[in-house]
């Protein structure tokens, strides 16, 4: 019986070169050889004010430094590249689309917005010229935040003039009614403030023109090398086959690398052309914090009606999100906030009605979970509300309002990300509930909790539940191919930013193909061997490039079947393929290694190798009526294929934590963490776990820690590691986690996503605690120890006035 | 304009890195981690702040855990630099360094970007503490961030290291609930 891959902990294959310093990130390519040498670097003059009119750009000190090779501005380019970026995901909501230039064009909008490129020998000759450029500005009136956009006093955009980009409304049944008519309604505000992914390795990009060929190689820190190559082709007006764009190892991305094209994604190669050099940049972090984008601020009022058993009747929520100075990624952050907020609830109406705003501030596109940790903390802050209200366990509250397990697939009538209606295709919420309350010790928490309160410390317990559309389409493709020594090539066009694609890929195929899983080797992210691909956001790759190679891997299987079924005339029928090997079902003796296979299906007459050679023995008479290649074959033994779904999967799961506060610095600390999540059949479950690992400890950032501290002119107070907190080891609990499996109907593996589930429901399950442990009422996170402290004073001084 | 490397004064800077004398100019301003990765092109140290923070440049001076980004190279004349190349050998599983060898059990890495700094500070750490008990573990690494593992598995590769270090093959596993990783 061969080994099954799937659902196995497969140790990852990535990890030999990534440990021994054999990983090759954007920065690393050429380092130490001779185009190393060669290789001019890049630097940005970054905007210092958050709005101002470029009125002067004085280089002329700055040319003058030795190793100095060329400075640009937005005089210097042309054609298409001299337009606006692109809007990426148009959407008719989107009534007032902005975007940037790949330099600036007379105004700045946020500080750390790109103005001048210098191009020189050295980094630190770079940043030597960037700083002897002389920029005069007229300075404009600065809009800092969702407030002050909203009042819209001033504009980011003269031709905005209410500061809102976008504004749309769903609803399924008639909320407002519902909630006049409801016993109970309960209206409330309740915020989040801006964070963002930072992976520790930030962006980069590195182009080399070829003169002979022109064309040119792109390796880009990028979750999207397939649209990179079209945008730089696009941006530079070059044949799309001229440029081939690569994403090599890459440190991180949690979404802010699915931006694109990022302003150097265009003016690195540009200057690479035109200087017939190599030339790179590579992101420094202060950089990174100023330039690259954020996440998560918005603003939502919200009514609720509902019964004396806490069914919510009526749910209307009304949200401003601020999208920063431009929208070149549309309005997908928003959109999923007001999609996703259901959770695994069905009200029994629901209306939704969001704006989307300009501010000076850093662009907003998804950082892992994109609306979702927002939506989240909006429904699970109003089941608590209703659960105080009426009295109730709060899990009672929960259990009343799920989605039942014999109503999938189950449709909200509304629209999703995808522009697909959203239907659920499957799940198990009541049981997931009763596996998590199980593991953190709900039902006797309140003694746990009075014993605590004996001993002066201050418990709380919190919940958070959630559903997440991951894998949505359009599509995902495959190319499968096999050597002639047996070996497998896997190309897809997704990329990997650490997720373990390499390891989980060549885990379907070895079980898809029949063969050993030391002899595939995995390509993701690079065009010139997949062409065609979305990329990697939505916890989407293993679902749609799972897919995608599970079904070429069924093709090229199918094809090896064949051939050696001509070879060993007899039907494909009756062969099977093991370990590498085609043979005859029932009789192991007649076998072909696929190896050889591969030689047959190449009618070709050159004995290359051994396998070659020994191809030959199997190699029957030809039968010269009929052409070598037959009608409807092609030659070599490869199978690619693309995976299109319906719609999006729909993942789910549910956290609690206990907590403790210390009463005199209202320090939070997380006792017990608990997980139980869905993401369908496990690939890996080993990897799986890690990414469920590493979103909770990002969801603990995003909790306790992680704003972005703008003042009001627009500079971010925070701009280092040293000031924008991040958790460390220290502040992350032992998770407990708990796998539930419900395939999704929707695929060939019945898998669903699991990268962000891990982050969603974190800040939410964390003001559940505090609320739980202090008896007051959480409406704004993150919380960090001094806000809470804040808080905390605040109420006991209304308790002493009333 | 010029074609040559830079303006600026430039030192011959001579290093011993991973048991090898290497030599290589660099101007005085020049961090050490620059002069390790674009001038040896020992890319295997990673800058993820260049302000000391992130402990992603970590390497060894001397056998002593420094951030390579506060060090010029200038400074590091003379010395002894072990970097991540310098911590097990390359070539097959089984010639993987303890503490490399650990993390690839436990999946204590994901993206592997901040790998290289964890692996000098704990291989210097379990050179101090070759016993660290749980607490211990979580200490020796509390100076290092990393944005995609959540910690948990590498604390559990410290422990492992610790063992494999010691001699103790038995081997180690991710941490919560997953089975140990199967070897392919
Ligand atoms: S790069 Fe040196 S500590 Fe972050
Ligand atoms: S593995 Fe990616 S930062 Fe640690």
């Amino acid at each position: 019986m061969a080994t099954r891959y799937f659902g196995a902990p497969v140790k990852r294959t990535e990890d030999l070169r990534l440990v021994t310093g054999r990983g090759r990130y954007t920065d690393d390519i050429g380092a130490g050889s001779a185009e190393g040498l060669l290789t001019l670097e890049a630097a940005f003059l970054r905007s210092p004010h958050a709005h101002a009119r470029i009125v002067d750009i004085d280089v002329s000190d700055a040319i003058e430094i030795d190793g100095v090779i060329a400075i640009y501005t937005y005089e210097d380019l042309e054609g298409a590249a001299a337009e606006p970026l692109p809007v990426l995901i148009p959407h008719p909501a989107l009534h007032a689309p902005r975007t940037n230039h790949p330099l600036a064009k007379d105004v700045v909008r946020h500080v750390g917005e790109a103005i001048v490129m210098v191009v020189a020998t050295d980094r630190y000759i770079t940043e030597d010229a960037v700083a002897a450029i002389g920029v005069s500005y007229e300075f404009l009136p600065p809009v800092i935040g969702l407030t002050a956009a909203r009042a819209a006093h001033h504009l980011v955009h003269p031709d905005v003039p209410d500061n809102v980009s976008a504004h749309l409304v769903q609803e399924s049944g008639d909320a407002r009614a519902a909630i006049a008519a409801a016993p109970h309604v309960l209206e409330y505000t309740l915020e989040i403030e801006r964070s963002c992914s930072m992976p520790l390795e930030g962006k980069a990009v590195r182009a080399r023109y070829d003169v002979d060929d022109q064309s040119l190689r792109v390796y880009s820190s990028t979750q999207t090398s397939t649209s990179v190559r079209a945008a730089i082709a696009a941006k530079l007006g070059m044949q799309l086959g001229k440029v081939e764009v690569i994403a090599p190892d890459v440190g991180g991305g949690f979404g802010v690398k699915i931006m694109h094209p990022w302003p150097e994604e265009i003016m690195v190669p540009f200057a690479a052309r035109q200087l017939q050099r190599p030339v790179k940049w590579t992101e420094d972090r202060r950089e990174h914090f100023i330039s690259s984008s954020h996440e998560r601020a918005q603003q939502h009022e919200v009514r609720v009606g509902f019964d004396d058993a806490g069914r919510v009747l009526g749910l209307d929520v009304t949200f401003w999100h601020d999208n920063g100075a431009f929208t070149p990624y549309g309005i997908i952050c928003p959109i999923v906030t007001s999609t996703q907020l259901l959770g695994p609830y069905k009200p029994g109406a629901y209306r939704v009605e969001f704006s989307s705003v300009y501010t000076n501030t850093v662009i907003v596109t998804p950082y892992r979970g994109a609306g979702r940790p927002q939506g989240v903390f909006v429904m699970e802050r109003t089941m608590d509300r209703i659960a105080e209200t009426l009295g109730m366990d709060r899990t009672a509250v929960r259990s009343a309002n799920f989605i039942q397990p014999d109503e999938f697939p189950y449709d909200h009538g509304l629209i999703f990300q995808d522009g697909r209606p959203l239907i659920y295709d499957s799940g198990n919420y009541p049981d997931q509930l009763t596996m998590l309350k199980e593991m953190i010790g709900w039902d006797s928490f309140d003694a746990l909790q009075a014993a605590a309160a004996v001993d002066g410390r201050r418990l709380g317990i919190g919940i958070g539940c959630y559903v997440e559309g991951t894998g949505p389409g359009p599509y995902e493709g495959a190319h499968i191919q096999v050597q002639t020594d047996g070996t497998v090539d896997v190309a897809i066009g997704l990329t990997s930013q650490g997720q373990g694609h390499q390891t989980v890929f060549a885990q379907i195929v070895a079980d898809e193909l029949g063969v050993p899983f030391e002899k595939i080797r995995v390509v993701t992210g690079d065009t010139r061997r997949f062409g065609h691909a979305v990329g990697t956001f939505a916890s989407r790759a293993a679902v749609m490039s799972g897919s995608a190679v599970a079904l070429a891997a069924r093709k090229t299987r199918a094809k090896a079947l064949e051939v050696a079924a001509d070879t060993l005339e007899c039907s494909a029928d009756d062969l099977q393929i093991e370990d590498g090997v085609v043979s005859m079902k029932g009789n192991p003796s007649v076998s072909i290694p696929l190896g050889q296979v591969a030689v047959l299906s190449n009618p070709l007459r050159y004995a290359f190798d051994e396998a070659a050679k020994a191809a030959t023995q199997f190699a029957r008479p030809t039968d010269p009526s009929v052409p070598p290649v037959p009608a409807g074959r092609e030659p070599g033994l490869e199978g690619k294929d693309y995976y299109s779904p319906p719609r999006s999967t729909f993942a789910s799961g549910m956290h609690a934590a206990i907590v403790e506060i210390d009463d005199e610095t209202s320090e939070i600390r997380i006792e017990k963490y608990c997980v139980v999540h869905d993401c369908g059949n496990l690939i890996n479950p080993m990897i799986v776990e890690g990414q469920v690992h590493g979103g909770v400890a990002q969801g603990i950032g995003g909790a306790l820690y992680e704003i972005m501290a703008y003042d009001e002119h627009g500079q971010l107070q925070n701009a280092s590691f040293m000031d924008f907190l991040m958790p460390y080891v220290t502040e992350i609990p032992q998770l407990e986690l708990g796998h539930q499996q419900t395939p999704s109907p929707l695929n060939p593996l019945g898998i669903k996503g699991a990268g962000e589930a891990g982050v969603i429901p974190v800040a939410a399950v964390i003001a559940s605690a505090v609320e739980n442990a202090l008896g007051m009422r959480i409406s704004a996170m993150p919380l960090n120890p001094s806000l809470l402290h804040g808080l905390r004073a605040a109420a006991a001084a209304t308790a002493v006035e009333s | 304009m010029t074609e040559s490397r830079p303006a600026g004064r430039r030192l011959p800077v001579t290093v011993t890195v991973n048991g090898v004398a290497r030599t290589a100019d660099a101007e005085p301003r020049r961090t050490l981690s620059d002069f390790v990765r674009h001038d040896l092109g020992l890319t295997g140290t990673h800058v993820g702040c260049e302000h000391g923070v992130c402990g992603a440049c970590t390497v060894l001076i001397d056998g002593d855990p420094v951030r390579s980004c506060l060090v010029l190279a200038v400074s590091a004349q003379g010395h002894d630099v072990t970097t991540v190349e310098g911590l097990g050998q390359p070539d097959t599983v089984t010639e993987l360094g303890p503490v490399q060898r650990a993390f690839r059990d436990c999946h204590a890495l994901q993206c592997g970007f901040c790998t290289p700094g964890f692996l000098t500070t704990i291989t210097a750490g379990i050179a101090e503490n070759p016993t660290p008990t749980r607490d211990e573990a979580v200490d020796m690494i509390a100076g290092n961030l990393c944005r995609c593992t959540g910690y948990q598995n590498i604390v559990e590769a410290v422990l492992t290291a610790a063992r494999y270090a010691a001699g103790d093959d038995t081997p180690g596993g991710p941490a919560g609930h997953g089975a140990a990783g199967v070897e392919h």
